[in-house]
């Protein structure tokens, strides 16, 4: 315990000693989006009644922060270790799979919250947000960042340099988190697309945040649940078990 | 009492290279040991099997009677690896990297410990200081630091002196045989032969993945390459010692030297034949001959270290 204790503080102490890059500057980033799309666009749409724009773009915008960094957060890490070596200080002790896979899924959900609660905080200052199910919102939350920190702990340990990182990261986790309904509703989109996004389990992670503060959403809660819960238990299944391989850190 | 390390028939297969064909070994515990070889022997990956950063395709290795891949845990806590690149972690300082480290263990409460090494380590006044900005030197004692946390019984050194500066190379190993006395195995690769000849009982030499060589230091230099007598001389070499003649390098003869009962002959000899003796040596086999013999390469007529007088004028630079 005291080794997984160990690692997750380090792992945690990592992004905090650079808070600025790591949490401050995509707080900074959200706001710049929240500020320009909502002087925009608020007079001129609306997507629920009652909800302006910049208050709907809000949850997507803390969520989209949120997944960002909890895939940050990890796959820099990893990279980082392995490219300069330092992996096996982590890779020599009696730390077990378990222990390692928890501590760098824990630090990068944390690392996911910080900033998407800066977003929040932050945000608010701009407009008043609604919660309207604060269960909803921490389950989203919790199971999304999970998901993204696992998929930050795949690509990290799959990468061999930090090229193959930002490929996953503009051509994966942008395309997928920017097409996921974060700026508009899907009910917007041609029906085609509308089809589409319901493959994009990240639609589903925006969606059922933003259910939680509004209290309605494009599809159910549930139905974003059964859609999001398995993604998030398989992504997470695929890191522990790619860690307990040994794949490209135990050769 | 179990072995330190024990071995058995460990192989590794990488993709484009047999790395280890089938190595036998077993270290005492509280022996001092090396493992030598040419660059690409398989020291570093047998190292790394033991140290569980590497899985071996077939065979097993133990550290303290405790397997690498089924005990991991127990093995590994009986292990302290001192890796052979200089690595360290950016954004930390070098109390905090020995903190870490020590968690990572399992121990709380290890400051007291944290801070003997420190001190032995000549860290003491880098304790806070971030280990980027530390010198290749003191990166080098922080890894052997960072090693030693958890009092490993096992203790693996990569080699440990590479690049590293004199005054550094001698209080590290003065260090290490402090640790060796108080019973800790000590288990090193190194590139400087006259290193492991002054410090290990037992060597092993591994050439392309095996074992060629497993003995007592002692026992090497005996039956390693003979001694040599190196003379030269005033006029050409007498007829009675041609038979001797093993090499050759300007006014300066290599002979053969079997038996140190012989050279009062050979001198008598000399005086006889009017020849004057204006420089004489005699080399006993080291550690460099015999890897040198074992590893197949003839030691050619071999001078390594001629005590060369400076050519004029050199000497006041």
């Amino acid at each position: 315990m005291t080794g997984f204790l160990t690692l997750l503080k380090k792992e945690v102490l990592r992004f905090w000693k650079v808070l600025l890059q790591t949490v401050a500057a995509p707080i900074l980033t959200a706001l710049l989006y929240l500020l320009i799309f909502s002087h925009v666009l608020e007079a001129h749409v609306q997507v629920y009644p009652g909800v302006g724009y910049t208050a709907f773009l809000m949850p997507g915008l803390i969520m989209m922060s949120l997944l960002q960094n909890a895939f940050a957060n990890a796959s820099s890490s990893l990279i980082q270790s392995k490219i300069t070596g330092n992996i096996v200080f982590i890779l020599l002790p009696p730390i077990s799979h378990l222990e390692f896979f928890s501590a760098y899924l824990i630090a990068s959900m944390l690392r996911g919250l910080a900033v998407g609660f800066g977003v929040m905080v932050v945000g608010m200052l701009f407009t008043p947000l609604p919660m309207a199910h604060p269960a909803w919102v921490l389950t989203y939350a919790l199971l999304s960042g999970a998901a993204f920190g696992a998929i930050g702990i795949l690509a990290g340990i799959w990468a061999d340099k930090f090229d193959h990182l930002s490929g996953v990261q503009n051509f994966v986790i942008m395309p997928l988190t920017f097409l996921s309904g974060v700026f508009y509703s899907i009910h917007s989109l041609p029906v085609f697309w509308q089809t589409v996004s319901h493959f994009n389990p990240v639609f589903y992670m925006i969606d059922g945040f933003r259910y939680g503060f509004f209290g309605m959403a494009d599809v159910s809660p549930w139905q974003g649940l059964a859609a999001v819960l398995p993604c998030t238990l398989v992504l997470a299944g695929a890191a522990w078990w790619m860690i307990r391989s040994g794949y490209k850190l135990r050769h | 009492m179990n072995p330190a390390v024990r071995v058995r028939g460990l192989e590794k297969h990488f993709p484009r290279v047999h790395a280890l064909r089938g190595v036998d070994l077993e270290i005492a515990a509280g022996e001092f040991f090396a493992l030598l070889g040419p660059n690409g022997a398989g020291k570093t990956t047998l190292i790394s099997l033991l140290a569980g950063l590497t899985r071996a395709s077939a065979g097993s290795a133990e550290i303290m009677g405790y397997d690498v891949v089924s005990q991991y845990r127990e093995a590994r806590r009986n292990l302290g690896v001192v890796p052979q690149e200089l690595v360290f972690d950016p954004f930390f300082t070098v109390r905090e990297s020995l903190q870490f480290q020590s968690g990572y263990f399992g121990l709380k409460h290890n400051d007291a410990w944290i801070d003997e090494l420190l001190e032995h380590l000549g860290l003491t006044d880098k304790a806070d200081t971030n280990m980027r900005r530390l010198s290749g030197g003191m990166k080098r004692r922080a890894l052997v630091a960072q090693a030693l946390v958890h009092k490993p019984p096992v203790i693996v050194l990569d080699e440990p002196t590479a690049g590293v500066d004199v005054e550094l190379r001698q209080s590290l190993w003065a260090f290490i045989r402090s640790l060796n006395r108080q019973g800790h195995t000590i288990l090193l690769t190194t590139h400087y032969l006259e290193e492991a000849e002054t410090l290990c009982e037992r060597v092993a030499m591994l050439k392309e993945g095996r074992i060629v060589a497993l003995d007592r230091t002692a026992n090497l230099l005996k039956a390693g390459a003979e001694r040599r007598l190196e003379l030269e001389l005033d006029g050409p070499l007498p007829a009675f010692l041609t038979p001797r003649l093993k090499g050759r390098e300007g006014e300066r003869y290599l002979l053969d030297l079997p038996d140190y009962g012989e050279l009062e002959g050979i001198l008598a000899g000399l005086r006889e034949a009017g020849v004057t003796v204006r420089e004489m040596n005699v080399r006993q086999a080291d550690l460099e001959d015999v890897f040198l013999s074992v590893m197949g390469r003839p030691p050619e007529g071999a001078l390594p270290s001629p005590p060369a007088p400076l050519p004029e004028g050199e000497g006041s630079a």
